[in-house]
């Protein structure tokens, strides 16, 4: 399977000639190269995905296939760092969701963004992104995708800060930037952790389960904890960075600050999910030496999905509610993998995370696109400017529709499969946990409905000029994604995906299944009731816990907590008194020494006259001294 | 003293006497090269330590090695390669007379700067 080496190179070939040509071809060009490349390299995964899936199974499980893999950095016998291809369920999976996304993308934005100025750059950046995200999912090694990882920051900060010329868009990007990067900084130190005990970065050695690789760390602790897990927590922290879970979810409501076709595709399908292909990445080594971990994740991802479910029901911002949404969801793919176990029936969180993964992009995506879709009919963000467009814009409706009933979890839809498998999971490990993700479901329900209610239907808004449906470029790809949508939910994903690769026959829980039913029904009917037509309802409400949805839609506060750790006791007490010693004692001493340089050759420059005459002279001096030195002493 | 008179003036010369003269000659010669200005002047100055150094070849050969000759062949050495540079640094005096219309040291510093 060599030519999976293709699909990778050619998006980035794609990003350098974008890149070094930038506006000398005209923007049709460019948009036309960067599309039918990601559309060759799509094919190529689906047909990677055909022949694994179909020729790579050994007595039922599927193997890892490694076709390329070069040394690339090499520092001692033990450590080296490798470059090359990991084919394995996940990773396969995740070929094709980048691929389908980025493509769809692509397309999309082929009538999005037209006529925006930076057009071919637009373009090398979604190439340079494509390139990296998949970079990360096919590393063979920790260290391949801790520099994948960075890659993928980069290009997203430059995509959030594609329009540039605007203030906020650029602080959104900085902010992206940098709380994703300090996470990665525990995920750098967990890679060295682990691999310091370890002496491998490579993936098949550290979860083929062989106790000889961790032999080195047994009975190191630190703190009461095994140095491992303080590894494993490290690396978790880098996936959360990169995942959005709390509290480092700050950045991506702020990245929605991007183009929308960047959303869709950075920012709710695949790089936000970064974090959870890492915890599955390394599940084995989770699940086996560091189950406390595993369960903090769970707990983190609890919490997020529930912190950012109760926020996404009031804000009004359409691409903030989709972006805490993005949140959510992840959250719900965490909590999967951390009430995991492993095995046949014991891994059913993890395949139900991969499988949420899968449905979710899909359907994540096509929410932003149709987001993006009104944006451009309105031009506007707000909810209260929106209102009655599913007249102008039928198949955004019926696309945004599905959308909604598929992350809502009614059946057929690929959602419901998904989440009734999380829930599943979640129950088995403990009732409270089945419950409290169960109210989540439904509070998801309700905040989606609430924005599609919101948007096409509701009392209609005074509009500068007829809202229209969007081009073919934009309608497309919203088709192909519902379709996918609508139909992905029967893909039997357990003979794919499965903690120990192995078959797996997913039922449906008919319990579990019928009361997320119900409370996705009970919320769907009371966003209806509150928001199909003007009601006071939801004013009324406001006012009730007029404190909650304050705090609400204030995102509890936290991004004000960051800032005032930051810059009142971070900025004092750290920054500006190293500033002050930088200043005044390293730049000074530095300073001085060219001060007094300066200052003796100012004093000396007259030695050097030119007049031979006066060498003579202190060279006649110069003699005597030494004479009298030599005679004397 | 009169003793010490009748020895001096009876006496072979004492080679200190000789080495005093180059002594004063050499000096003479230094004193000269750092505070003339003229170019004529500075050249006549190094001929005056040559001489000196040549006075110093003399004496120590007649003294050290009475017999041998090689001091003396080497003042009529240093005598011609001194006529010599003599010619040379008055060709280049003249020339930078013919330019400048000047021999003073401290107006050569067209070369600085």
């Amino acid at each position: 399977m060599q030519y999976t080496l293709l699909i990778l190179l050619l998006p980035l070939l794609s990003f350098i000639i974008l890149g070094l040509v930038d506006n000398k071809w005209s923007p049709k060009v460019a948009g036309t190269i960067g599309t039918v490349v990601l559309g060759i390299i799509t094919a190529l995964s689906y047909y990677a995905a055909w022949e694994y899936f179909t020729m790579h199974q050994v007595a039922g499980v599927y193997e890892k296939v490694i076709p390329f893999n070069v040394e690339w950095l090499r520092f001692t016998e033990l450590l080296h760092i490798n470059l090359g291809i990991l084919l394995d369920p996940i990773s396969v999976m995740m070929l094709v969701v980048i691929t389908t996304v980025s493509f769809m993308v692509n397309i999309y934005s082929l009538g999005y963004m037209v006529n925006e100025k930076g057009f071919e750059r637009y373009y090398a950046f979604l190439s340079l992104f494509t390139f990296s995200m998949l970079g990360l999912v096919i590393a063979t090694n920790i260290f391949q995708m801790y520099i994948f990882w960075e890659l993928v920051g980069v290009s997203s900060y430059l995509l959030i800060g594609f329009y540039y010329t605007k203030p906020s868009a650029v602080a959104a990007a900085k902010k992206a930037f940098i709380v994703t990067r300090f996470a990665d900084l525990f995920f750098l130190i967990g890679i060295l952790i682990l691999s310091f005990y370890t002496k491998t970065f490579d993936f098949g050695l550290l979860t083929s389960g062989d106790p000889k690789v961790f032999a080195g760390a047994a009975g190191a602790t630190f703190m009461g904890f095994s140095v491992l897990s303080w590894a494993m927590a490290g690396i978790f922290i880098g996936g959360a960075g990169k995942s959005a879970m709390f509290p480092l979810q700050i950045w991506l409501p702020d990245a929605m600050e991007g183009p929308t076709p960047v959303s869709a595709l950075i920012h709710a399908a695949t790089m936000v999910v970064a974090g959870v292909f890492l915890v599955a990445r390394l599940f084995p080594v989770y699940i086996t030496y560091t189950p406390e971990v595993l369960h903090g994740i769970a707990y983190v991802g609890a919490f997020t999905s529930l912190f950012a479910a109760v926020i996404a029901c009031v804000q009004t911002d359409i691409k903030r509610v989709l972006a805490f949404s993005t949140i959510s969801q992840i959250g719900f793919m965490m909590v999967a993998l951390g009430v995991s176990g492993y095995g046949e029936h014991e891994g059913l969180g993890y395949m139900a995370s991969m499988f949420h993964l899968f449905t979710h992009a899909m359907f994540k995506a096509l929410l932003f696109l149709g987001a993006g879709s009104v944006i451009h009919a309105v031009h506007s963000n707000e909810m209260n400017h929106m209102g009655g467009l599913r007249k102008y814009m039928p198949i955004t409706n019926w696309t945004f529709l599905i959308a909604c009933l598929a992350i809502a979890g009614i059946p057929p839809f690929s959602g419901f499969f998904s989440k009734d498998e999380i829930l599943s999971a979640c129950y088995e490990y403990s009732p409270y946990m089945g419950v409290t993700m169960t109210f989540i479901a439904g509070l998801t329900a309700f905040y989606m409905f609430r924005l599609y209610f919101n948007i096409f239907w509701g009392k209609e808004h005074k509009h500068e000029h007829t809202p229209h449906e969007s081009p073919f470029a934009m309608a497309f790809p919203l088709i192909f994604l519902a379709t996918v949508t609508v139909f992905a939910g029967w893909i039997p994903f357990g003979h794919f995906v499965t903690s120990d690769r192995a078959n797996y026959d997913i039922h449906l829980d008919m319990t579990v299944a019928s009361i997320s039913v119900i409370v996705a029904v009970v919320s769907i009917l009371l966003a209806m009731v509150m928001y199909r037509k003007e009601s006071e309802a939801p004013k009324k409400l406001a006012v009730t816990f007029s404190g909650l949805h304050k705090a609400a839609s204030h995102r509890f506060y936290i991004d004000e907590v960051y800032l005032f750790i930051t810059k009142k006791i971070i900025f004092n007490n750290i920054s500006r008194p190293l500033a002050w010693f930088d200043r005044h004692i390293i730049d000074a001493t530095m300073d001085g020494f060219a001060n007094t340089t300066q200052w003796v050759s100012v004093k000396i420059k007259g030695f050097q006259s030119g007049q031979v005459q006066q060498y003579a002279y202190v060279f006649l001096l110069g003699t005597l001294v030494i004479t009298l030195l030599v005679l004397f002493i | 003293m009169g003793d010490l008179l009748t020895n001096f003036l009876s006496g072979p010369v004492p080679v200190d006497a000789y080495l005093g003269l180059s002594l004063i000659m050499f000096f003479a010669g230094v004193y000269g090269f750092l505070s003339r200005k003229s170019l004529l002047m500075i050249l006549i100055s190094i001929e005056l330590m040559l001489n000196a150094a040549d006075i110093n070849f003399v004496v120590f050969n007649r003294y050290l090695y009475p017999g041998h000759l090689e001091g003396f062949y080497f003042t009529l050495f240093t005598i011609a390669i001194a006529a010599c540079e003599t010619a040379v640094a008055i060709a280049i005096i003249i020339n930078i007379y013919r330019n400048l219309s000047s021999v003073e040291v401290g107006n050569l510093d067209q070369m600085k700067n």
